[in-house]
């Protein structure tokens, strides 16, 4: 019943609409308007350029200002503070660009609107005024791009050697983590060996994997260079570490990287952000199916000794799935249980 | 002087051929479904590209729906949509992601390419450079008929038990080579891939069309420096797809080859679904190369029209010459061929070497010069000026500030450095709605108000239009400015929630605003179909040249037959953009009228042609 009400109610003011119009269509013949070159709407549409002009611009500045809290949130990343610092002079320049273009078009389509009395000026070129117009841009534009280029070259510059190393791996809908483990090598992988435990298809001939370990969440040590080794095993991912600003698309088959410092440790950002309950987040940005808005992990960011301690507490995955020792070849059998962390097999 | 002769001699070949068949009396399905008819065709785009337009505008209400309102009830939804909405009535989040898609797809490939190169190229072309018709009045048929199939797979996809693509509209690989890994790219895909290929052998039917009526079919005296800026653009698009649209065909076909037919251009190492693919040594990025080599020109193909049309109603309207025709020209040029070698600015952190980044940076910086120099002509045309506020005039204002604030944040984005942290943010879905989507969409809306009373005789209504304008401008810019701010903050796109990060808590209530903004933006647009279906029928019989405009085409009857005049095509005098020319009676001055018929305006230079005209007409 209040559907149909709904509907009629709908279908009654469509028609009312419907012959509003048609009766202002036959005042607007009858009136001959239909013959004057610009009439009083004419007056009216300069009228609302210059109105929307204004009020934009005041909802532009209110907006702006009271959105700033959530915008780029505090960078933990030491380069993070100069592409900040880059993106905000940016907005500074295109932000003057913005208003005074949009001053002049609004304006002009307001003081210039019809009038019988008035001829239009006959200005087809001027040399002069284009090649100011053409040079100021290209001067602005040559600045922005050699800032740009030296903080990119930076960026992604090869890491450092002490770098600490994190493999991560995306794959449909989740990040897994290795570490290099004592030996400060990440094993080498091969993806026919992935199987539903081991999910990096981790190669047991190659000793550097015997003591690799793949925690549950990511923890890097503040004030030293990290280096993210990024793999993806079925379709592409992307990291995103919002707070370091950075990311890297993850692509099956192909590693990439990327490396940074962070800048405050978890809990430091607790203080600075005011909210105790802050995290480090990693998000996926690269479109990956059904799960991509979900592939939540956690980066807890350490002072160095904690962090130091917490990777040595660490077991390695091998010693939590010792029937992968079975794929080690015989003669590193020995080897493999040692730095696994578990009993050799000379005893008995 | 050889070219412009050779082009006077065609017209005239081409003039008696017409002759010949100017009795026949064509049956329906001739004239008006099979037609061979540059304005019908042109038509028929136009009603095809508004048909997607209202698809692809409900797609982005529903998916605004959900963004705005997470977890909004759908339930009545369930009669359309079936088993995509959940049991808790709800959205399916992969059918969030394939109708994100589809809505790219179908804005970009089949309301903005096809509904507008299509519809004005077509329409204009041989209007304005005074042709009887296209080059190739068949295989302009056929253009319209492959875009036509393309048109029907694709809404069958839509239906589909698996669902259309998913995978975006840049349906980067594995995702959509395996089905495994999104049901959209099992038969959505295929079908996506073959719709596809038929659009893109549309476009170059199409293209090549164009290109040849604009070299060979100018009227007499219609040199390129007189060229109207439309013309130009079309022309210009039309290189551009040409060059482009092929290359996406090749990378289509690549990618139906690894689809089907087990090879490996772009998948290697693959571990899904519990099996290790034997696929070794392709590379998914190879893909978005191929890919953004026609995804990046194609934002000019959709860009460059609109421009083109908003120049000439600027002009008319402002009753002045566009200001710097020449650099209009030129960077319209430069545009077009920056437009090739900036493609991997889409790539800055897909792995691709970071050197290559640094020089796409450079390139793609340098594409904002002529860009600027286009919005300063623009803002310079209007300048003591004497505006008429029609409604195209109207959207093609609005269409220059679009094209200002989109084209600023490129500015940032085109910044590699800067672009690391906003790279798939809602700021890049700010950016293009804004100089690609909106500025584009209002210069097909431009266009359509301009032109319509030469497509149907009769003029729309003008308070209608001005109500619409304003709903859709404030709308525009109420959907999309805020959009910047969620992405400034960081949030991804192409999300189906953000409620599970805390970094991406904020803005709940901007993405309601946002979404009801769009709504009203998108009912606004009924007012503008009913105002246009309504005017095709009921609408005033348009005067012979409501704009009091100088190019040819409002030198045609009122309804111009097959054929375009009924008597000889005008011969050109003038470039078309003399509007209040110092000591001319009139306020313009058609491009058919002779200099030696306006002694009293003419300029130096124009004194001596004037002398030359009356000299050969003897
Ligand atoms: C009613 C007006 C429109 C609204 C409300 C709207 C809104 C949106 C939204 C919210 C997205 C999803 C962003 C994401 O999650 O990545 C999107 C995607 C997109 N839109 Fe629109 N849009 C509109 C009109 C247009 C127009 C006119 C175009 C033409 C260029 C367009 C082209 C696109 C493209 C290419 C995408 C990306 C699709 C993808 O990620 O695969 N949209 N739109
Ligand atoms: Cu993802
Ligand atoms: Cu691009």
């Amino acid at each position: 019943m209040t559907n149909f009400l709904i509907v009629s109610a709908l279908i009654l003011l469509l028609a009312i609409l419907f012959l509003v119009f048609r009766i202002q269509t036959l005042v607007s013949v009858l009136k001959g308007s239909y013959h004057q070159r610009a009439g009083y709407s004419n007056k009216v549409n300069a009228f609302l350029f210059m109105a929307f002009l204004v009020f934009g611009l005041i909802a532009l500045y209110w907006s702006y200002t009271s959105s700033t809290k959530d915008f780029l949130p505090e960078s933990a990343s030491e380069h993070g503070v100069i592409t900040d610092k880059l993106f905000w002079i940016t907005m500074g320049i295109i932000t003057i660009a913005f208003v005074v273009t949009h001053v002049l078009l609004f304006y002009f389509a307001y003081r210039y609107q019809y009038s019988d009395k008035r001829k239009a000026e006959f200005f087809p070129d001027n040399t002069k005024l284009e090649i100011i117009w053409t040079i100021i841009p290209a001067v602005v534009m040559a600045g922005l791009v050699f800032s740009g280029l030296k903080i990119w070259t930076d960026i992604t510059a090869p890491a450092p050697e002490n770098a600490t190393l994190v493999e991560i791996k995306g794959k449909q809908f989740g990040w897994q983590v290795r570490y290099a483990g004592s030996d400060g090598k990440i094993g080498g992988y091969d993806y026919r060996l992935i199987d539903a435990t081991n999910t990096f298809g981790m190669d047991f001939s190659d000793k550097s994997n015997f003591d690799d370990f793949v925690p549950r969440e990511i923890r890097l040590p503040k004030g030293k260079p990290v280096q993210f080794n990024i793999r993806a095993v079925d379709v592409l991912h992307s990291v995103f570490l919002p707070h370091f600003r950075q990311k890297m698309d993850a692509v099956p088959g192909m590693m990439t990287t990327f490396h940074f410092v962070p800048k405050y440790t978890t809990e430091e950002m607790r203080a600075i952000t005011g909210n105790p309950k802050f995290n480090y987040e990693l998000a996926c940005t690269e479109i990956c199916g059904r799960g991509h808005f979900a592939m939540r992990m956690i980066v807890v960011v350490e002072e160095e000794d904690a962090y130091n301690k917490w990777y040595k507490e660490q077991k390695s995955w091998l010693s939590s799935n010792p029937d992968y020792i079975a794929s080690v070849p015989h003669s590193m059998k020995n080897l493999a249980l040692e730095k696994a962390g578990l009993e050799t097999e000379t005893s008995n | 002087m050889a070219s412009s002769a050779v082009s006077t001699s065609t017209a005239h070949a081409h003039d008696t051929h017409h002759d010949e068949h100017e009795h026949h009396e064509l049956s329906f399905i001739r004239k008006y479904v099979f037609s061979e008819d540059h304005k019908t065709i042109g038509k028929q785009f136009l009603f095809t590209g508004i048909f997607w337009a209202i698809i692809g505008g409900l797609l982005s209400v529903l998916f605004r729906i959900q963004l705005g309102f997470p977890g909004a009830d759908l339930t009545f939804l369930k009669p359309l949509l079936g088993g995509w909405i959940t049991a808790e009535g709800t959205l399916d989040p992969e059918f969030y992601l394939a109708m994100v898609t589809m809505h790219g797809t179908i804005m970009v490939f089949f309301v903005l390419t096809a509904g507008l190169s299509g519809t004005f190229s077509n329409f204009l072309i041989p209007l304005q450079v005074g042709a009887r018709d296209m080059a190739s009045g068949f295989m302009n048929m056929l253009s319209y008929w492959f875009f036509f199939v393309s048109s029907v797979i694709m809404f069958i996809s839509l239906f589909i038990k698996t669902g259309p693509a998913a995978g975006g509209w840049v349906i980067y690989p594995p995702l959509s080579a395996l089905p495994q890994a999104i049901s959209g790219s099992g038969l959505g895909m295929t079908l996506w891939l073959v719709s596809m290929a038929l659009f893109i052998v549309s476009s170059l039917l199409g293209g090549i069309n164009y290109i040849t009526t604009v070299i060979n079919l100018r009227t007499q005296g219609m040199t390129f420096s007189r060229l109207p800026l439309t013309i130009w653009a079309f022309f210009l698009t039309a290189v551009i797809g040409l060059l482009s649209f092929p290359v996406l065909f090749s990378a289509a076909l690549l990618l139906i080859f690894d689809r089907s037919f087990g090879t490996s251009f772009y998948l290697s190492e693959i571990y899904i679904g519990g099996e290790a693919l034997p696929n070794m040594g392709g590379s998914p990025i190879l893909f978005q190369h191929l890919f953004w080599f026609l995804g990046h020109p194609e934002v000019y193909i959709v860009l460059l029209p609109a421009l083109g049309i908003t120049s000439e109603i600027i002009a008319t309207n402002s009753r002045k010459p566009i200001f710097g025709y020449k650099a209009m020209v030129l960077s319209m040029v430069a545009i077009g061929f920056l437009s090739f070698i900036v493609w991997a600015h889409h790539m800055f952190v897909t792995g691709m070497n970071p050197f290559l980044g640094s020089v796409f940076m450079l390139l793609t910086l340098i594409i904002a010069v002529p860009s600027a120099v286009k919005a300063f002509n623009y803002i310079t045309t209007l300048w003591k000026g004497n505006i008429v506020f029609t409604p195209a005039m109207l959207f093609s204002i609005a269409l220059v500030s679009f094209f200002i604030s989109g084209g600023l944040t490129g500015i940032i984005l085109g910044n590699s450095a800067l672009d690391i942290q906003l790279h798939d943010t809602y700021f890049v879905v700010a950016h293009f709605h804004l100089v690609m989507g909106s500025a584009s969409f209002f210069g097909l809306m431009a266009g359509v108000y301009h032109w319509f009373p030469k497509m149907f005789g009769r003029m729309m209504d003008e308070k209608l239009g001005y109500i619409h304008f304003w709903l859709t401008f404030v709308g525009v810019y109420l959907v999309f400015f805020p959009l910047h701010y969620i992405g400034i903050a960081g949030f991804p796109r192409r999300y189906y929630s953000f409620t599970s990060y805390d970094a991406f808590s904020s803005f709940t209530d901007l993405n309601m605003f946002v979404s009801i903004s769009a709504i009203i933006t998108f009912s606004a647009q009924f007012i503008f179909l009913f105002n246009f279906i309504y005017s095709i029928f009921r609408g005033r019989l348009a005067p012979a040249n409501p704009w009091r405009s100088n190019t040819l085409e409002w030198t045609t009857p009122r309804i111009p037959e097959h054929g375009n005049w009924p008597g000889k095509i005008p011969t050109v005098y003038r470039w078309p953009y003399d509007y209040s020319k110092p000591g001319a009676p009139e306020d313009f001055i058609p491009q058919n009228v002779p200099l030696s018929a306006t002694p009293e305006s003419n300029l130096e230079n124009e004194m001596e042609e004037a002398q030359k005209e009356q000299v050969a007409a003897h």
